[in-house]
């Protein structure tokens, strides 16, 4: 049988003594049985002699002690009868707590090690959660990661490859330490070569695996356009259904801080027009987690969308179970006054912008379209069939962006509905400049969202 | 002892991030692959010299091409066996004769308006007859398009090719794909995609998934000298050789990429002398020699499957046809050249011939056979151009799992105009939703 260990140890965790081996992993997949190491059975024999002392002292309402299957997500326990003639506080019962579940030191002063590892990073961007609770707020690259390392653990044929994702950990961070949970065939280090590897990825898919395939800037993916057009999103059709492509697509995209032109692509529309993949855009932890893993299980080819500036955001995610629909937009504010349609980082600058407009007496309704093909318009109608007004707002160019098909789509669905016509704000059509005044000039900003409202707002209140 | 108690606090070694030598940031928690595999060469394994020496291509010798028979047929070592039975031979021979009378049929088809497109094997059965012989059921088939032979080898039947030719109900691939274009998951024949070279990766990633699983299957991928041009091929190369996998390459090296011939497409020796740029194995063989090419791909496969490392085999042919229906290679090439490849190496002739100094063939089996194939590839052709196109239902299906809202709002209008407007759109030829359901 296969020793593997249960769940990756967060940054700043000791590490587990072994790592499954790649021919242990090959045709076994990780269908593992956690495994109790000799620390964890003597916290665990301790546990139950100080737990059989005290139910031996305090009768039947004694604290109920639990373990539950793999002692390194820790003890659960249980307290019954708060109506103790005990002098056991609350802060004993955090103290026994602490005894029993297995974790790091809090102040993670095992952390500068896994800085060395992956780079430069500061200690406190990679201060964990200190056990899976999942109320806790985590990054949007840890919650990304949680997605993937459940979704392998769940399905043997997942797999995730691209460059650097093995032991360098994901350029943002993503696969950080997966290569050692699942071996280094399932989480794929590949020569610099993206239509190499998303063909890869696409023989793999219809020879029955669930491959990821991340791509270290989303503009690199125009390298892969031709295995991405031609065949991801067609295969299926032209082989007549014999032959399924259950690819995901991912990495970040967007503009970033002065990254340059050419790592700051936004080709969200480029891949609009392929028939056959689907598109969706994150812009929270929560939404990332979940979607990353619908995507996972769904048999589509998903493009998946990231933004370079958000991995660093903070906020409470969902469980193994919590997966999002991907084809819904979400519904982010509601109001009544006009609807206001973004999706990405550009979500976090409308809101900016309706922190604004509500000083201002407005009340704007924001949707994130989370589906950038198809689009939910079901959403979008109720939403402007109660504003009749709409403006989006998005990182794209002017020019052919996700804006302006979205904008065609509404006008010609609506038209009846609207008050004004659909107010567009995209970037301007100029590769993004390197100087930082320039860089923040090309994209929308929150005052221009203020003046678009407003300008609407004001023409329709005639 | 001593000489501790005198250094007192000091560490006794120093933080591992000082040690000299060998950056071990990246390092620090396992092993790195270099260290576990001692076979693979590490950043700076390099010997020196005293002697610049300036590598020279046109001093390399060309690798020769192997040939087992000449080209009239006579074994070159008659002793030895090369594990083909007669009857196999025969049967081989048999699926020749069938690809030879399907180009011949389906390409006045296609002359005579009643196929829009089709592609010729002329010159390269042998190529494909050969090299499916020694392939097992379990390995995965990535063509290009001129892989007749390897379709028919491998069970796809001659009927099914003329209902993927006329995109008629009864194609697997539903009247979606160009003719020739065909693909049969069942038989581990992927579908056939159009851009060049593109199935090479694709390819590898197959094969990763086979090495995976453990069960001793291999995949082979066909495609021409000019689609070893494409950037995809040196991916997947670099790819197959990196990460181990059990993949066989195998180049139809047939002198012409439409109009462009090899002196144009490349200056190397073949495809082949690219193997050694990759750390792969490769051999060279005579395309138009099917005992040959049968050898040799059985001992590709059995390489790729044992050791599971990639190899590339060259099989040097020329094809007699034109690219395709689109295409009149009298345009670029002289007839001369044409006559001589037809008349002194043409691979079915030599089958044939080292068949009949067997005893096993005469010319009255011959000129059975031909009567067989040709009753049997007109029937083939009648029944697939009798047959309905798929219903016009199915336009929407499998873009997707399963069919999207925007999609069925399309599907919805485009089922109100042909409502309105039947007779313009010849609905007549179409199946019927139920005739759909029934023949598949």
């Amino acid at each position: 049988s296969v020793e593997a260990t249960t769940r990756i140890p967060y940054p700043g965790e000791t590490a587990p003594e072994h790592t499954p081996t790649n021919e242990q992993i090959v045709g076994q997949g990780i269908n593992c049985k956690p495994n109790m190491r000799l620390k964890d059975k003597l916290l665990l024999v301790l546990g139950c002699i100080i737990g059989a002392a005290v139910l031996f002292f305090h009768g039947g309402h004694g604290y109920m002690l639990s373990s539950s299957a793999g002692m390194t997500r820790g003890v659960s326990v249980h307290s019954r009868g708060s109506n103790l003639k005990t002098p056991f506080s609350h802060a004993y019962h955090q103290k026994m707590m602490m005894m029993m579940t297995h974790h790091p030191n809090r102040d993670c002063s095992h952390s500068h090690s896994h800085s060395q590892r992956v780079g430069a990073v500061a200690p406190e961007l990679l201060a964990p959660p200190t056990k899976p609770d999942f109320s806790e707020p985590r990054f949007m690259w840890q919650a990304l990661r949680e997605a993937v390392d459940e979704e392998m653990e769940r399905d043997p044929n997942v797999m995730i490859m691209g460059e650097d994702v093995g032991h360098y950990g994901g350029s943002y961070k993503v696969t950080t330490d997966l290569y050692k949970k699942y071996g280094e065939l399932r989480v794929l280090d590949t020569p610099i070569c993206e239509n190499g590897f998303t063909g890869m990825a696409i023989g793999a898919a219809m020879t029955g695996l669930r491959p990821i395939v991340e791509g270290m800037n989303m503009g690199f993916l125009l390298l892969a356009f031709n295995q991405i057009s031609n065949n991801c999103g067609m295969l299926h059709y032209t082989s007549g259904g014999q032959y399924k492509v259950p690819v995901v697509i991912r990495g970040p995209g967007g503009v970033g801080r002065q990254l340059g032109a050419e790592h700051s692509q936004r080709l969200e529309s480029y891949f609009q027009a392929i028939p056959g993949v689907q598109l969706v855009a994150v812009s929270t932890p929560r939404n990332a987690k979940a979607l990353l893993k619908a995507a996972i299980r769904s048999d589509n080819p998903i493009v998946f969308f990231e933004h370079v500036l958000l991995y660093n955001l903070k906020d409470e995610v969902g469980g193994p179970d919590e997966v999002q629909s991907l084809e819904h937009a979400e519904m982010v504010k509601e109001g009544k006054d006009i609807t206001i349609l973004t999706y990405g980082r550009m979500r976090y600058t409308v809101m900016e912008a309706v922190k604004t407009l509500q000083a201002k007496g407005y009340d704007p309704e924001v949707v994130d379209l989370i589906s950038l093909k198809p689009f939910d318009l079901h959403t979008i109608k109720k939403s402007i069939e109660k504003t009749h007004k709409a403006i989006i707002v998005e990182e794209c160019m002017l020019t052919g962006g996700i804006g302006a098909s979205l904008s065609s789509e509404i006008h010609e669905r609506f038209f009846d509905t609207l008050d004004h016509n659909v107010v567009r704000l995209s970037s301007q059509d100029v590769p993004t400049a390197f100087a930082l005044e320039l860089e923040a000039a090309t994209i929308v900003q929150p005052e221009q969202v203020v003046a678009a409202v407003e300008k609407v707002m004001t023409a329709t209140s005639t | 002892g001593t000489m501790r108690r005198l250094l007192g606090g000091l560490p006794r070694r120093l933080p591992r991030r000082f040690r000299a030598g060998f950056s071990t940031r990246v390092h620090e928690e396992s092993p790195p692959i270099l260290e576990r595999d001692p076979t693979l060469k590490r950043t700076g394994d390099v010997r020196y010299s005293d002697e610049l020496i300036t590598l020279d291509p046109t001093q390399i010798p060309d690798v020769p091409a192997y040939r087992v028979m000449d080209e009239s047929g006579n074994l070159l070592h008659p002793q030895r066996n090369y594990g083909l039975s007669t009857d196999k031979l025969v049967e081989m021979y048999e699926i020749m004769g069938e690809v030879m009378v399907v180009d011949h049929v389906f390409m006045q088809a296609q002359r005579h308006g009643r196929i829009s497109f089709y592609m010729q094997n002329t010159g390269e059965e042998a190529i494909q007859v050969g090299s499916a012989a020694a392939l097992e059921d379990k390995d995965h088939v990535f063509a290009q398009y001129r892989e007749l032979g390897v379709y028919l080898s491998r069970g796809f039947d001659m009927q099914q090719v003329a209902h993927q030719c006329f995109s008629n109900v009864h194609d697997f691939g539903k009247g979606r794909q160009m003719p020739i274009h065909l693909g049969a998951s069942h038989l581990n024949l992927h579908t056939i995609s159009s851009p060049l070279a593109t199935q090479l990766p694709q390819a590898v990633g197959a094969s990763y998934v086979l090495k995976r699983r453990g069960e001793g299957a291999c995949v082979i991928c066909y495609f021409g000298e000019g689609a070893a041009s494409e950037g995809d091929f040196h991916a997947a190369l670099n790819f197959a050789s990196t990460m181990d996998c059990p993949v066989i390459f195998f180049c139809r090296n047939n002198g012409f990429a439409i109009s462009t011939p090899t002196h144009e497409q490349y200056r190397g020796d073949g495809i082949l002398s690219r193997a050694h740029g990759y750390g792969m194995a490769g051999i060279r063989v005579d395309g138009n020699d099917m005992i040959a090419v049968y050898e040799a791909t059985k001992e590709a496969r059995e390489y790729a499957v044992s050791e599971n490392r990639p190899i590339i085999i060259e099989a040097m042919t020329y094809r007699r046809g034109h690219h395709s229906s689109s295409d009149d290679a009298s345009a670029y090439r002289c007839d001369k050249e044409l006559k001589w490849w037809q008349t002194n190496n043409d691979p079915v002739a030599r089958v044939r011939m080292h068949l009949e100094s067997l005893g096993a063939w005469d010319s009255d089996k011959e000129a059975e056979l031909r009567q067989l194939h040709k009753k049997k590839v007109m029937k083939c052709l009648n029944a697939a151009e009798k047959a309905q196109k798929p219903p016009m239902s199915d336009l929407f299906n499998d873009v997707y799992a399963e069919m999207p809202p925007r999609l069925i709002r399309q599907k919805a209008r485009l089922d109100e105009h042909l409502a309105k407007y039947p007779d313009d759109y010849k609905l007549g030829k179409f199946a019927s939703e139920d005739v759909y359901k029934s023949s598949k």
